[in-house]
């Protein structure tokens, strides 16, 4: 099953463990304790948030840290900077257009 | 939070540029004004051979394929990247009141124009005033929900904006 990143964000749960963890590396009994769930939902959030490569993970001694892959939520930022930059980019373009026009115009 | 990441620039020929997202709305907005006059300036944005001169951000090269600029015409063309890719859109006419308004609704599609829907609507004023045309354009894109999610959430649940957490992973992947 293919996930992406908007799928692991639209949830309220999966955005607080983000947060949270975006801070420090956690084990799940940690993050858990931040949330009145069961540890077996905060489980399920993490593989989820881990399938969609938003969280990784690494084994230290006997724990499991989580934390989280700072390239991919990047992602949503720069979707709407990218548009931002395309239309500036437009712009420029379309000012040079216009002033090539107006000269042959003339 | 209305009309936030507010960027204006003005360009060597006094000409300015103005972007702006309300993220309640799912609307972008975007302003220009050049020291151009009112028909110069519609026929930058609706004749293929102007538009295609500026359309697409280089190092990519915008073709028109065909284009009918009438209510229910549309425009079909591709953006070419420099390896030759090639990503088509449709642009469909929905409205036009001419040198003052034009609609379209928007959405990518594959080379034998079907759609991949959600998309987006446009919709372009211009007004001349002293010389100089001011373009006001609105997108309404549904994807920006997945967008209004996440950043609603962050505040939401632990008082931290989406600026604040862009800022944190930048500082973070400095590390």
């Amino acid at each position: 099953m293919r996930r992406d990143v908007f799928q692991a964000i639209a949830d309220p749960t999966r955005r607080a463990i983000i947060t949270l963890i975006a801070l420090q590396a956690m084990t799940p009994n940690a993050i858990a304790d931040n949330f009145n769930t069961t540890r077996q939902s905060v489980s399920k959030h993490l593989r989820i948030l881990t399938e969609c490569e938003l969280v990784k993970q690494e084994q230290q001694g006997r724990e499991i840290y989580y934390s989280l892959e700072i390239d991919k939520m990047k992602e949503i930022d720069k979707w709407l900077a990218q548009f931002r930059k395309i239309w500036e980019t437009r712009f420029s373009q379309l000012d040079k257009v216009l002033s090539t026009l107006k000269k042959q115009k003339k | 939070m209305k009309h936030q990441n507010n960027i204006s620039e003005v360009s060597e020929s006094d000409s300015l540029f103005d972007f702006s997202v309300d993220k309640t709305k799912k609307t972008v907005f975007i302003t220009m004004e050049f020291s151009a006059e009112l028909a110069l300036v519609w026929d930058a944005f609706t004749k293929p051979e102007i538009l295609d001169q500026w359309y697409a951000p280089k190092p990519y090269t915008s073709k028109t394929k065909f284009m009918e600029f009438k209510v229910g015409g549309r425009r079909f063309y591709a953006m070419v990247g420099p390896d030759g890719t090639e990503r088509w859109a449709v642009q469909k006419y929905t409205s036009i009141s001419p040198k003052s308004n034009f609609k379209f609704f928007n959405a990518f599609a594959d080379k034998d124009e079907n759609l991949e829907l959600p998309g987006s609507d446009w919709d372009l004023n211009f007004r001349e005033q002293d010389g100089r045309t001011e373009v006001r354009i609105t997108v309404y894109n549904e994807s920006l929900e997945r967008l209004e999610k996440l950043i609603d959430g962050f505040k939401l649940g632990f008082g931290m904006t989406f600026e604040t957490l862009t800022h944190l992973l930048a500082a973070l992947s400095k590390k």
